[in-house]
């Protein structure tokens, strides 16, 4: 039986019960997050982050949000009021929406029903889960343009050009994920991935690149061009204030969280254990799975952290030029490796005809990465030909910087040099 | 020094004037980006970093001794038999950056002796909401009547609460002072008192 199977059969009120735990999941995870995010990356700088609300500081985003709603909401008087009030809602809805298709356990006992955590299985459930990623992107881009601002109008386009860019890298490093699972259910791809290996070792360049862009789809660090402080003040959210700014950060959070969990599903294993381990699956009547799943789940929720305390935020263009130039190339290149191995395999050819397909592979890699590097230093040679000794003094050219000025002749006067 | 390379400075000897010609050139290390695993190496610096010891301190349940010299509140100070040394001259009033010292000298009495010699500090408040603890009072003071402490928990909920008056800043009565007004110690003139040589309150000085 297969979790479409088990769902399909829940009674009305099961349905409604796990909607509501969908919902209290998303919103607790994200309060803990909040704190877990602060107190990792303040260890990170060896600070010690908020330990004061509660034992170690626990409740502190719970005393944060309850402190945002406790302010006064402004609308600026610029502002197109009906949007600038609905563009929260909007990105907050289907930061939650996402959550609905992601298999949490394995079959377990609900109140007496056979059933699964996940509240629905749709058959084309990680296409939804990026539709709904997307609509998301709405709520930025109508938040920053309502707000009657420059800064946040700024922000929102930055913000939606971004994550159109990294929506096709990351749709594209899904495709070898469906193409070996031969589904694009999320229950059937975690499903699939028992019988193989996790598709984040046998699909390792498409983790790489989901791994990637999904940082870019949630505007976190280090792609937070989006709310880059130092120029844009707070990006999209800068007019908001009290419960709906309290909206966005939710929405930001979730966001981060679902990411992580789609991760899960596709690349380790969702719910299941890790390889040797998958005994566990049957302890607490099939509940272990849930440690499993929200295991992974955090353990990419820490590497978000990480990539925040660790790496300094890009400069826009590189940003693009890295979405652009180098995911999206290199992920149709992988999906066509992936295409022609899978038609090898499951035509039955010999493994011999498999190595020799991926010697090629490797070998027109390697053979692109050597005329890439050879045209590089060939460009470079012809742009920067051998520096003369300038009669004058001008600006290094940015990339040949090898040399600082320094005034060679200190006059000892000082002072006016007329 | 770095190694001077190729481009040699085109130096005008005889205008000794800048010359925007004259300019050397010196190598300086640029490196570009390194190998994949060299650019990864930051993660082992934020990862090993969460296992460090933090370097935040408890605050309000610990405190830790400022530096020595640390310029904190200001103090005024008193002769070992409880005389004060503040003259009320002002200087760290003219002194202070901030305007932020009012001083008001009066001449002392034989009923009403509060520093030796003529004058001393009547009125004397420091307003901190104003003091930047640059420490120019200090410096100017000619009795070292004015010195800093280390206390640095100056906050309050008020601005009146902010302005300091004499009795908030003057030192403690320690063993062998009086509280004055007293007379000065028998046989001793100001410059004796400034000299250190009164060392403690004498019995006679002691008011009925």
């Amino acid at each position: 039986m297969n979790n479409a199977q088990l769902l399909v059969d829940d009674p009305g009120w099961i349905i409604t019960l796990k909607a509501v735990i969908v919902f209290a999941v998303c919103v607790v995870l994200t309060i803990m997050s909040v704190w877990g995010e602060r107190r990792i990356v303040a260890r990170m700088q060896m600070r010690v982050g908020p330990n004061r609300v509660g034992k170690f500081g626990l409740i502190q985003a719970l005393a944060d949000g309850v402190k945002l709603a406790l302010k006064e909401d402004l609308i600026p008087a610029a502002a197109d009021k009906v949007v600038f009030i609905i563009a929260p809602v909007i990105s907050v809805t289907a930061a939650f929406m996402a959550f609905a298709v992601m298999p949490m356990t394995g079959p377990v006992n609900f109140f007496g029903e056979e059933t699964v955590m996940q509240l629905t299985d749709l058959p084309v459930g990680v296409l939804y889960v990026l539709a709904t990623a997307s609509v998301g992107v709405y709520g930025i881009v109508l938040a920053g343009w309502s707000s009657g601002s420059t800064y946040p109008l700024l922000g929102g386009l930055r913000s939606s050009a971004q994550v159109v860019s990294y929506e096709i890298a990351m749709g594209l490093s899904l495709v070898s994920v469906f193409i070996y699972s031969g589904s694009m259910s999320t229950s059937s791809i975690v499903a699939a991935q028992q019988s193989t290996w996790w598709y984040g070792l046998v699909l390792f360049p498409s983790f790489v690149i989901y791994a990637i862009s999904m940082v870019g789809e949630t505007n976190r660090a280090p792609f937070d061009l989006a709310e880059a402080e130092g120029e844009l003040v707070g990006g999209f959210h800068t007019e908001y204030s009290s419960l709906k700014f309290a909206l966005f950060f939710l929405a930001e959070y979730i966001n981060i969280i679902a990411v992580s969990a789609l991760a899960t599903t596709l690349f380790l294993g969702g719910y299941h254990a890790i390889p040797g381990l998958g005994f566990t699956e049957q302890w607490l009547g099939g509940w272990f799975t849930l440690v499993w799943f929200f295991l992974k789940v955090l353990f990419f929720f820490f590497v978000f952290v990480w990539l925040r305390g660790t790496l300094p935020r890009l400069r826009y263009d590189q940003f693009m030029q890295f979405g652009w130039k180098v995911l999206i190339p290199v992920s149709l290149l992988w999906i066509l490796v992936v295409a022609t191995l899978r038609l090898i395999s499951t035509t039955s050819q010999s493994r011999v005809t498999t190595f020799i397909f991926a010697g090629v592979v490797v070998l027109i890699v390697m053979g692109i990465s050597t005329a890439v590097d050879a045209s590089k230093r060939k460009r470079a040679a012809h742009v920067y030909p051998e520096a003369a000794a300038p009669s004058f003094a001008v600006p290094s050219l940015p990339s040949e910087i090898t040399t600082i000025n320094v005034s060679n002749s200190v006059s000892d006067k000082g002072g006016d040099r007329g | 020094m770095a190694d001077q390379n190729e481009f040699q400075p085109l130096v005008n000897k005889e205008n000794k004037d800048v010359d925007i010609t004259s300019v050397a050139y010196e190598k300086v290390e640029q490196p570009g980006p390194k190998s994949l695993l060299k650019q990864a190496q930051g993660f082992w610096v934020t990862f090993i970093t969460m296992f460090k010891k933090v370097n935040t301190v408890q605050y309000p349940e610990v405190k830790e001794p400022t530096a020595e010299r640390f310029h904190g509140r200001h103090q005024l100070n008193r002769h070992p038999d409880g005389l004060e040394k503040c003259i009320g001259c002002e200087l760290c009033a003219w002194a202070c950056p901030a305007d932020a010292i009012y001083v008001e000298g009066a001449d002392n009495t034989p009923e009403n002796q509060m520093s030796p010699g003529e004058r001393y500090g009547k009125v004397y408040q420091i307003n901190y909401l104003r003091c930047v603890f640059c420490g120019l009072c200090i410096e100017a003071c000619p009795t070292r009547a004015l010195t800093m402490t280390n206390e640095y928990e100056l906050a309050d909920s008020t601005r009146s609460k902010l302005i300091f008056e004499k009795d908030d800043l003057l030192g403690p009565l320690r063993a062998g002072m009086l509280p004055p007004p007293h007379p000065m110690y028998p046989g001793m003139t100001d410059t004796n008192y400034y000299n250190g040589d009164v060392k403690e309150a004498h019995p006679s000085q002691e008011q009925k």
